[in-house]
């Protein structure tokens, strides 16, 4: 990226919230069924069918408003949108306009070691449209409205994002936001987070904002990180060249890896926004409001200064347990019981326990481990009953079975080997055996010592006590 | 003994005493039908097998000695915009020609709990945009005191079949005057409740904030019945209707006060329509009510914030008439644009057309603040302005329309002078209050004129109670003989 620039960016966050129904019909709100089956006259559109707004959705999105420090309109209405295109049936989106549900707030994010204030603008309440199918063998469009009605939050950020590694780190917090919140399943390759990406560029040092374009829809991560970098670069081609950037809408096509124009600022449409007679204003009072923001669970960056702060655990590390909102609630429910070093039990967690999980596509809570045999098997290591590569026997039993750790190192024969006679005979054998190393170590090399250690512990089946090991190897070694 | 022209509550008295079975009256009523239709033209669909088996039903509840709902057995009509499953709803637009609906609007539900006999679908001007009932697709209905004359609309054809004594109960919708004008012009009965005092679940929508479904019927009791059983919250479906706190049904107008607005007696309002409506008012002197003169003077403006607002309402609620889902498709071999505009200027008469441009132009940004903003200003000052004037008085009196049924294809070119025809009635609707339009005599040409009687909020009881008492005191209303 061409150093002379900075590039500013601004996020429109659309997600869907996880509520058992649609926003104004009782359909259900579910993901993947069969094409129109989660659908019925009111989200079709139907003639006099009427919207009745499920509280539940305001109840999410004030939880979200609160989760980025905004403050709460308690009175507030909707707005109609109108435009035409076929996976909106009644031709008008029901949104918000110039009352948002929660405004002026921000979020707290952590890029590298940089803790950056992203000012959060507004967010309001909407219903998603349906979607368009061209099917193979189908010469037309197909319609599938199973998600109209589903409903949203749209979350604008402030121009405050500088460059696609701030917004990466953005939406990640956002989504761990959702996910902590339990308001959104935030599943950007289901489409249940979407992002609208403004970007424009300004020579360093200047105040004034570069004209920003607008990418629709982009649908993951790793596309909004590349949408940023493409359009940013373009941008700045342009200027170099002595162009002008025209304030414009276009489409992110992440296949080619290409922005194209969609339309100009004078194709702009107008939505013709106007309250929606069909709803009216509507209140929430001040207790319900307070009493959802007391119901607000800690979110990820108190965590992760948490953990840094309280267990010691290295930054990084305590942001990606943060981040995942089951595995942190399972290391909080471990370090509660005080049994363990708080550091030990974040190592499995995010060690042997993490590898398990990505391998086999599941969360922690899928699995039958259990804070009790978990924080068990974590002390018999730290006691010396069992040695660490015993540990991962056991986990891999205790993952899938719910078993006292206790009784598998008892039935498997997994308890450490702390006699001495039968310690000293593997190391006099493995002495014997491994003639190279005893010449290394003689002319000085240490790290012979940590070799025939290894080599017992291999020969005792992970059962010797590596530290009476290691004190029998170097006796050994200088007796010769 | 014609059962035709009993009333709603004698047939419920006749089912009772088993005098007439509700095969009886609904297969006379199927009768009349057939024998005025091709007079009146009021309907658009009979549903006849519907209506005998809903009248079988009845009858077997008789002969298992059941206890009858107040509107079992009665046949009632149905404006062509309220949703019936399985019965088509065309709204008399080509838009929605074969629209048959999946689910049944509220107060179909209500009537078919209480077995009530739904005989068909009554015409009305196209998506309820009109005062004639000539802006129907399919055809026009007369006005059964004078074929050569319009109904008045929108609900004509609700008004003019149960003037025609072809049923005695139907439901009509109200957005700016469309039951109140039709029933004065047909000689009938007819409210439009407060807003939201009837579920508008189902009833296709022309202007959301002003549109309620109301009865019509011959006497003010019948009225009343069918009111009753249609009004109430409707919480799961429709979140601007209310359990409002209605007054009780009074039975003597003594004491009481009534208004009349100087600004609904001025120019504009024919002397024959003039002196009717002040005779009635001298009516209730009579009967120990006390006449005093209010003023709303927002009056004049209210016609131009009634178009923007109900324009703008209808642009949005009628966009989704876009060829994909449901009803007319017009070219489909080109563009989305050309889909849409072909099914738009195919499917839509002209006044519909010309409604939406309005309403979108108003709503179109660098407008909305002058227009539709404005509009809603003036709306809250006519709120006040009525509010204010019922600490004077308990409920006002004024005509319904300025001049009687005019001709067939009278005003069919000049909007305006269609327009006009809602002056009196419109303001009612921006306040959201009852009005009730009842007969109040005979003019030229043997054709009726109405009387408007408006009430605060949730005052339906003191209007029909008020209403009752002058039916009575004039001997009842005049039934036209066909």
């Amino acid at each position: 990226m061409n150093e002379k620039y900075e590039v500013i960016v601004g996020l429109e966050v659309h997600a869907e919230l996880c509520t058992k129904t649609k926003i104004f019909c009782s359909c259900k709100n579910s993901f993947g069924a069969e094409v129109n089956t989660q659908c019925c006259p009111v989200c079709m559109g139907m003639p006099g069918t009427l919207p009745v707004l499920n509280k539940q959705v305001v109840d999410y999105a004030i939880l979200m408003g609160h989760a980025l420090n905004c403050s709460i309109n308690r009175v507030t209405k909707q707005d109609r949108k109108n435009y035409f295109y076929p996976d909106l049936p009644k031709s008008y989106q029901i949104s918000q306009f110039d009352i948002p549900l929660c405004e002026h707030g921000y979020l707290d994010i952590l890029v590298g070691d940089e803790e950056k204030r992203i000012g959060i603008t507004r967010i309001h309440i909407e219903e998603d449209a349906g979607k368009l199918i061209h099917a193979d063998g189908f010469e037309g469009t197909l319609a599938d409205y199973n998600r109209c009605g589903v409903p949203l939050i749209e979350i604008v950020s402030e121009p405050d994002l500088r460059g696609a590694e701030d917004a990466k780190a953005y939406l990640e917090a956002i989504t761990s936001i959702l996910l902590y919140l339990g308001i959104s399943d935030a599943k950007m390759q289901e489409g249940s987070v979407r992002a609208d990406v403004n970007v424009s560029v300004r020579p360093v040092g200047q105040k004034q904002f570069g004209t920003r374009t607008e990418m629709k829809n982009v649908n993951s991560f790793g596309a909004v990180f590349r949408a940023i970098q493409y359009e940013a670069a373009r941008q700045i081609d342009v200027l170099e060249q002595g162009g002008v950037i025209e304030q414009e809408t276009r489409r992110w096509d992440d296949a080619n890896g290409v922005s194209v124009l969609m339309r100009s600022k004078e194709d702009a449409q107008d939505y013709r926004y106007f309250p929606d007679p069909d709803l009216l204003t509507f209140v929430v009072s001040e207790q319900h409001v307070q009493q959802l923001k007391d119901s607000v669970p800690e979110l990820p960056v108190a965590k992760t200064l948490r953990y840094v702060k309280n267990f010691g655990l290295v930054r990084v590390d305590a942001e990606l347990l943060a981040s995942n909102k089951a595995r942190a609630a399972f290391y909080d429910s471990c370090v509660s019981t005080g049994k363990n070093d708080p550091k030990l039990v974040a190592n499995w967690i995010m060690g042997d326990i993490a590898k398990y999980l990505n391998e086999n596509r599941i969360e922690i809570n899928d699995t039958a481990l259990t804070v009790e045999n978990l924080t068990d098997m974590i002390a018999l290591i730290e006691k010396g009953t069992i040695s660490n590569t015993a540990g991962k026997t056991v986990l891999e039993i205790i993952l899938k079975e719910d078993r006292k750790p206790g009784d598998i190192v008892v039935q498997q024969g997994l308890g450490q080997i702390s006699d001495d006679s039968v310690l000293q005979n593997i190391v006099d054998e493995m002495i014997a055996a491994n003639a190279k190393a005893v010449e290394d170590f003689k002319k000085g090399k240490t790290n012979a010592v940590g070799f025939l250690v290894g080599q017992c512990m291999r020969a005792s089946k992970g059962k010797g006590n590596p530290g009476i090991l290691r004190d029998m190897v170097v006796a050994a070694l200088e007796k010769l | 003994m014609d059962i035709c022209k009993l009333s709603a509550t004698e047939m419920a008295a006749c089912l009772r005493s088993h005098e007439l079975s509700a095969t009886e009256i609904a297969k006379a009523s199927l009768e009349r039908i057939q024998k005025v239709e091709g007079t009146v033209d009021a309907f658009l669909t009979v549903t006849e097998d519907e209506a005998l088996a809903a009248a079988a039903k009845v009858d077997a509840q008789i002969a298992a000695g059941e206890q009858l709902a107040p509107l079992a057995g009665i046949p009632v009509g149905i404006k062509d915009n309220i949703c019936t499953k399985g019965v088509r709803t065309t709204c008399a637009s080509r838009m929605l020609e074969n629209f048959v609906p999946p689910y049944d609007a509220t107060v179909i539900e209500k009537l078919k709990a209480q077995g009530a006999v739904l005989t068909g679908k009554t015409n009305m001007d196209e998506f309820a945009m009109g005062s004639s009932c000539e802006n129907s697709y399919f055809k026009p209905t007369r006005n059964p005191w004078d074929i050569t004359r319009v109904p008045g609309g929108s609900s004509g054809g609700s008004a003019a079949a149960v003037a025609a004594c072809e049923v005695p109960l139907s439901l009509g919708s109200d957005t700016g005057g469309s039951v109140r004008c039709p029933a004065s012009f047909c000689g009938v009965v007819g409210l439009k409740p407060t807003y939201g005092a009837v579920s508008r679940y189902g009833l296709v929508a022309f202007a959301s904030s002003l549109d309620q479904i109301g009865p019509f019927g011959r006497t003010v009791d019948d009225v009343s019945l069918l009111f009753d059983a249609i009004s109430g919250e409707d919480k799961t479906h429709d979140a601007t209707s209310k359990a409002g706190n209605f007054a009780a049904r009074i039975r003597e107008v003594k004491g009481l006060r009534i208004g009349l607005p100087k600004e609904y007696f001025g120019e504009g309002i024919s002397e024959e329509v003039r002196a009717a409506v002040l005779k009635a008012v001298e009516e209730y002197r009579a009967m120990g009510a006390e006449i005093i003169e209010v003023s709303l003077p927002s009056t004049p403006y209210a016609l131009s914030a009634y178009y923007i607002i109900a324009s703008a309402e209808a642009s949005s609620n009628l966009g989704r008439y876009d060829g994909v889902k449901y009803g007319f498709c017009g070219d489909r071999g080109g563009s989305l644009t050309d889909m849409y505009e072909t099914t738009r200027s195919e499917g839509f008469g002209d006044e519909v057309q010309r409604r939406i441009m309005l309403g979108t132009y108003v709503l179109s940004s660098g407008y909305y603040d002058a227009y539709y903003k404005r509009a809603k200003l003036l709306q809250q000052n006519i709120a006040k302005e009525f509010e204010e004037a019922f600490t004077k008085c308990d409920f006002m009196i004024t005509p319904v329309n300025p001049t009687t049924a005019f001709k067939l294809g009278e005003n069919v070119n000049d909007p305006v002078a269609m327009y006009m025809a809602d002056v009196c009635t419109i303001n009612v609707n921006i306040a959201g209050l009852p009005g009730l339009s009842i007969p109040c005599g005979l003019g030229k040409g043997n054709l009726p004129i109405g009387l408007q009687m408006i009430g605060p909020k949730w005052s339906e009881g003191v209007l029909l109670g008020a209403a009752k008492c002058y039916e009575t005191a004039v001997g009842g209303f005049a039934v036209k003989e066909m």
